[in-house]
């Protein structure tokens, strides 16, 4: 599959966030988005998950079905972790992925995170680090080819941070695309990078 | 469709295990039906009288304290944007979040009425029709209340303006759902009319209000 995006622009109140913004990923490369805060980084990555609507332009995945939205076929990870504190980490984990449609062991994709040993602690307890691998946890609770990830490595320590290099690579290497948001390097294969600027012009 | 069920399963177990968002809802039905009879006076036929509508009145009072945080909670922890990502249309989501509020929330105020209607002096033969009623009127309150819920979830205390913009929306169940209680204790032939607009009314608010929750979501997302 293949993610085209085609002179994409994306108003929010009425401000011209992203104007003719134009690339394509090929399956099984990852593209970094950079760029000061207030770029757009975010907003791309909502509008890529079908969260916010764009105003005009057109994205979608080549060779995916078309019966599916690019909502349905993506994973999106973004600042906030979409964690339930009162459930334990097992129970967040299974949660998604059964809502997901995703299948196999939970256990796996915890261990691959490092949150095996925890994974009957309410998830309250867990630090800013150990939230952030939980959220990471759900692209391989359920198989989906777009991956778009906000600050995947915010407050991931040395270990995590390769644990999710890992996970990309083969996430990659399975043809699948990643979109991150990203101030810092993250040294994933095949990665391009995208310059965002904020855009100062009035629509 | 196990997407569906998983929803309302997670919903209903976050419920149990807080737990203080049904101690609310319970304890304050209790505080408003305990008062209104203190507030009255000794007049035991008035009190009979007024029963069925005050136990109404404050059913609706505590449901709306819960409804505000339908969405409120998964669009602060990023979940509903999850969920908006998944399989499931979001008007299933809305659905789903709806009827779990009214399996965690309105059927255990369903099941303490007829206790409170003890206390309200309620006749004897009022309460079989009492929690009927309510069974068959509760669900457009928790249907409708997913649309004022998705409407405010942004707002900051949004629980006064919830029942500004719900209390008139509740207002046909509470007419057809009283009115079916006095015409069974009157035999009056008007208990069927009534009691069927009244499931009108659920049925209506189920099928309409998850799009236009679903919509007020959507633009909320943004």
């Amino acid at each position: 599959m293949k993610l085209i995006v085609d002179k994409l622009s994306v108003l929010r109140d009425s401000r011209a966030i992203l104007a003719d913004l134009s690339f394509t990923v090929e399956p099984g490369s990852s593209l970094l988005l950079v760029g000061p805060n207030g770029a757009g980084k975010t907003t791309l990555l909502r509008t890529l998950a079908g969260l916010l609507p764009a105003s005009a332009g057109r994205l979608w995945l080549e060779g995916g079905r078309s019966e599916q939205s690019l909502g349905e076929l993506c994973h999106y990870v973004g600042h906030l972790n979409a964690i339930k504190s009162t459930l334990t980490v097992e129970e967040n984990a299974r949660f998604w992925q059964r809502y997901l449609g995703g299948a196999g062991p939970v256990d796996a994709a915890l261990a691959r995170f490092g949150l095996a040993g925890l994974k009957d602690i309410p998830a309250a307890y867990l630090s800013a680090g150990q939230k952030r691998r939980l959220a990471l946890a759900r692209l391989l609770l359920a198989r989906r080819p777009l991956w778009l990830l906000d600050e995947p490595a915010a407050a991931l320590d040395h270990d995590a941070q390769a644990a999710l290099t890992a996970v990309v690579t083969a996430g990659l290497a399975a043809g699948g695309l990643v979109v991150a948001a990203t101030h810092q390097p993250l040294g994933w294969p095949n990665e391009r990078t995208l310059r965002l600027q904020p855009a100062t012009r009035a629509p | 469709m196990s997407a569906f069920s998983e929803l309302v399963r997670r919903d209903i177990w976050i419920a149990w295990k807080e737990g203080g968002t049904l101690g609310v809802a319970l304890g304050f039905y209790l505080v408003v039906v305990v008062l209104l009879p203190l507030a009255l006076g000794p007049d035991l036929n008035l009190i009979a009288r007024i029963a069925p509508a005050v136990l109404w009145v404050a059913f609706l009072l505590s449901a709306l304290l819960s409804l505000g945080r339908l969405f409120e909670a998964d669009f602060e922890d990023g979940s509903l944007d999850v969920l908006a990502t998944g399989t499931l249309p979001l008007e299933a989501v809305v659905a789903g979040k709806a009827l779990a509020h009214w399996l965690t929330t309105a059927l255990p105020l369903i099941a303490l009425a007829p206790l409170l209607g003890l206390l309200l002096n309620l006749r004897p033969d009022a309460y079989g029709v009492l929690v009927a009623t309510m069974l068959a009127g509760t669900p457009a309150v928790s249907f409708l209340g997913a649309i004022g819920a998705a409407l405010t979830v942004r707002t900051r205390r949004g629980g006064l303006l919830i029942g500004l913009l719900l209390l008139p929306l509740f207002v046909p169940t509470l007419i057809f759902g009283i009115e079916a209680i006095g015409a069974a204790l009157s035999d009056a032939d008007s208990f069927a009319a009534s009691f069927l607009l009244l499931l009108a009314v659920s049925l209506a608010a189920m099928v309409l209000a998850p799009p236009a929750a679903a919509g007020a979501l959507r633009f909320q997302l943004q």
